[in-house]
């Protein structure tokens, strides 16, 4: 230490994320421009939305004061569809899944069959639910039968990628020992690949349970069966205390389905 | 076998049956699978009950039916889908951006080392990220406009609402999981509760805060293409119309053109991840 | 001055980890705590400036007694007492400058903090701080691109830019190497005797302490059962810390954490013949 010397009395904060100078300044005007335009692009109907807001309130007092009785007719059947349709499909979707999962890991499979499981993912993946339910109401009809292939093939493609890039991340050397023992394939994917992958398996599945859950409340809006196809119909008819109760009770169900697959998951390991 | 042979000393015979779990715990298991399995068949059953199996039959012959119609896409059809493109966009952006801004404060009160009260203000914010995330956007849309009528209006909020649960769940974990040490240092310099907020957590959960939002950003672009089904703005108009007048050929431009969308949003949003991280 | 009375530590789980300490520190001098594992020496310190609130007894500093303060009046009273920490606890992601002057948070207000206009005086004297320690070329890097001991150091000017009447020092060692400790200790040492301050130190090696510090206390199980100078401690005074061990022989074969053999070289207990 230099005695006498003199420090500075001023300190910025050196910029951390954009270094450049210009960017610095530049990044804030595009900003604001793109806000301008995209704002300017939105064409809000004011009185439209004054007066939709009497209407908010009403369907937040249907929110708070559920009407679960004049409608449970149809609220019970949907519920049934929803339920039973995500069930079958979780179960159908994962066991799918499995064998396009290992197909899809590069550790194990040949490179033509791991190029038409990854693509089989990607596909799966990258269509929204709701789109598949479209062609599969115009192919198989309306009603549940499409919401379950619907639900079955989106969880083909969520659990089915997780799986594979599980197993790609097994540890190596664990494969390596059971491979030097000289087991075939098979005792590899089941010696090795297996223990290590199956609780991973039994949590992606109960996951993709309730995400199947919630969807199952969507898909009906376009014709596929399930809670949402009620939901849809009441809001259609402005019975805002019906609609609050059946979204009440998807949201007591998701939370249930949550703390149920968080509680098995725990169990189950 | 001579590897194997006993030697002196040791026991003679060791146990020939080997299993790998108590037979209690696999009675447990068999039961739990054949149960698994019996509402499986149940479930099945109850589902099918309606379903008219002829329809079924019949939808290898619509799905070439259909795929014919759709193919060669009508890309003369593509110019007219640029300005719902744009609102799309905007749609999935505002409604991130509010979204965002809203489930910020809703995170700090509910995790619970920042939380006023972990017995009145915490399940208050955890019920509010509950009900935005089991509600589908699509839901959230299709309520909104028939609040505030159809438009772009309702597809953002319905964004923004739908981001709050799924932004707020997240940051909240890691607001929860940020390190101790370093908000227990800022404490102890005297500093107040706001600044310990500022000093001690903010940048701990600032890379996390700039992933999820993101990683949002890049759902909502899927989840907006789609809202227009319900009549709440975007390219999901012009397909619902496409699809009404069963217009295939136009579908398969608008399908081709989401699935362009979401493939570079998603690239983005990796890039923009990668290196804000 | 710090005078600590009957101080007393039941964690709600219904562990006492404190039982009646008492004692007194004069000014500029440095005190060691030493004690096994789980004595108690983090939770002494940490109820000195109410990380922990402490169950019963009087903790004072000058006139002021810390133990009975309201929220308000403890955050003024904390800003007098700088604490340096085991894993450094400098905040990761900001600045060496911001970590440094996030030592006045307690002096200025919010909207200050916020947009990180900090007074010039403030500013002046942590880069006085941080050439003292030797790192003034460093300011503005971040915290998580320095070294253990080039951290430690930031900790100590966070902890003096607090300008405190006390410094409390939670194992400072514990993560650096042999040689980085000995250089954070003696730092601490000469900036106590440069501006008078007492300060309690926690530490886990014996010999360290012993050559650094003025005074030794021992805990055992929440009490104190050794209060004396550093060159008096005896295999006698160990035993009753530590519980039974051949003091003398310098194998490394105790169940001590540090992997350095030359921190263990070093033990020389200074009562006993080697």
């Amino acid at each position: 230490m230099t005695p006498n010397v003199s420090y500075p009395r001023r300190w910025k904060r050196p910029p951390q994320l954009v270094t450049t100078r210009r960017w610095r300044l530049a990044l804030p005007l595009l900003i604001l421009a793109y806000l301008i335009l995209a704002v300017g692009s939105l064409e809000i109907d004011v009185g439209r939305v004054i007066e939709g807001l009497e209407r908010g309130a009403r369907f937040v007092q249907g929110f708070l004061q559920p009407d679960f009785v004049s409608r449970w007719g149809d609220i019970r059947q949907g519920l049934i569809e929803s339920l039973t349709m995500t069930l079958t499909a979780t179960v159908v979707g994962v066991l799918v899944s499995v064998p396009i999962g290992i197909g899809a890991a590069r550790n194990l499979s040949p490179r033509p069959v791991y190029l038409v499981c990854r693509s089989i993912v990607a596909v799966s993946r990258s269509l929204q639910e709701i789109i598949i339910a479209i062609f599969l109401v115009a192919m198989f009809g309306f009603g549940p039968f499409a919401g379950f292939l619907t639900l079955a093939f989106a969880s083909i493609g969520f659990v089915a990628k997780l799986l594979a890039d599980d197993i790609e991340e097994a540890s190596a050397s664990q494969l390596e020992a059971i491979r030097a023992t000289g087991a075939s394939g098979w005792q590899l994917i089941h010696y090795a690949v297996q223990p290590q992958v199956m609780p991973r398996l039994i949590g992606l599945s109960l996951y993709r349970l309730d995400i199947n859950f919630r969807e199952s409340s969507v898909i009906g809006i376009v014709g596929a069966g399930g809670i949402g196809a009620t939901l849809n119909t009441a809001i259609d008819r402005y019975e805002y205390d019906s609609a609050g109760a059946i979204l009440l009770i998807v949201i007591a169900i998701v939370m249930l389905t949550e703390y149920g697959s968080s509680y098995l998951r725990k169990f189950l390991q | 076998m001579s590897a194997l042979d006993t030697r002196p000393g040791e026991p003679t015979h060791y146990s020939q049956v080997w299993t790998f779990r108590t037979p209690r715990a696999r009675l447990a298991l068999w039961a739990g699978w054949l149960a698994l399995v019996a509402l499986f068949v149940w479930c099945w059953q109850v589902m099918n009950a309606n379903t008219l199996w002829i329809f079924v039959t019949d939808a290898p012959d619509q799905a070439v039916d259909i795929g014919s119609r759709m193919f060669p896409p009508e890309l003369a059809y593509l110019p007219e889908l640029l300005m719902p493109l744009w609102d799309t966009l905007n749609i999935a952006t505002l409604g991130t951006l509010g979204g965002v801004i809203l489930a910020v404060p809703v995170a700090f009160l509910a995790a619970r080392n920042t939380t006023p009260s972990a017995l009145l203000v915490r399940p208050v914010a955890l019920f509010v990220i509950v009900t935005s995330r089991s509600i589908n956007s699509l839901i959230w849309a299709l309520l909104l406009v028939a609040i505030i009528g159809p438009g772009l209006l309702a597809g953002i909020v319905a964004i923004a609402l739908r981001s709050i649960g799924f932004v707020g769940k997240l940051l909240y974990e890691a607001i929860e999981e940020s390190e101790a040490g370093q908000i227990e240092a800022v404490t102890a310099t005297g500093a107040g509760r706001a600044q310990v907020i500022h000093y001690g957590i903010v940048p701990q959960v600032l890379p996390a805060f700039w992933g999820i939002s993101m990683f949002r950003w890049d759902i909502n672009i899927r989840e907006s293409t789609i809202l227009g089904l319900v009549g709440a703005g975007g390219i999901g108009m012009k397909l619902q119309s496409s699809i009404d007048t069963l217009a295939w050929s136009q579908v398969a431009t608008i399908l081709i053109l989401i699935l362009a969308t979401v493939v570079v949003s998603e690239a983005l949003s990796a890039r923009v991840r990668r290196a804000l991280i | 001055m710090l005078s600590i009375d009957q101080l007393t530590k039941t964690y709600t789980a219904g562990d006492t980890a404190l039982r009646e300490v008492t004692f007194r520190v004069p000014q500029g001098q440095v005190v060691g705590l030493i004690g096994p594992s789980g004595a108690g020496k983090s939770t002494l310190i940490r109820c000195i400036n109410r990380l922990v609130e402490p169950s019963s007894g009087a903790i004072r500093l000058g006139e002021t007694d810390l133990v009975s303060l309201g929220s308000r009046e403890l955050r003024q009273a904390r800003r007098r007492i700088g604490m340096i920490f085991q894993e450094y606890a400098l905040v990761e992601r900001l600045t060496v400058m911001e970590n440094v002057l996030s030592g006045r948070l307690g002096y200025v207000p919010f909207w200050r903090s916020f947009t990180r206009r900090f007074p010039g005086r403030d500013i002046e004297n942590a880069y006085r701080l941080l050439d003292r320690v030797g790192l003034l070329e460093h300011a503005d890097k971040r915290a998580d691109a320095l070294s253990g001991g080039q951290r430690q150091r930031v900790g100590i000017a966070r902890a003096l830019a607090q300008e405190p009447e006390l410094l409390l020092v939670d194992e400072p060692t514990a993560s650096l190497d042999p040689k980085t400790s000995r250089q954070i200790m003696r730092l601490i040492t000469e900036i106590c005797a440069e501006r008078q301050l007492p300060a309690i130190v926690n530490i886990h090696d014996v010999p360290l302490a012993q050559q650094f510090v003025d005074r030794l206390i021992g805990l055992r199980a929440g009490r104190m059962v050794v209060d004396d100078a550093p060159e008096r401690l005896d295999e006698a005074m160990l035993t009753e810390i530590y519980g039974a061990e051949d003091w003398t022989t310098t194998d490394q074969d105790d169940d001590d954490p540090d992997p350095d053999g030359e921190a263990q070289g070093t033990l020389r207990l200074v009562g006993t013949a080697t």
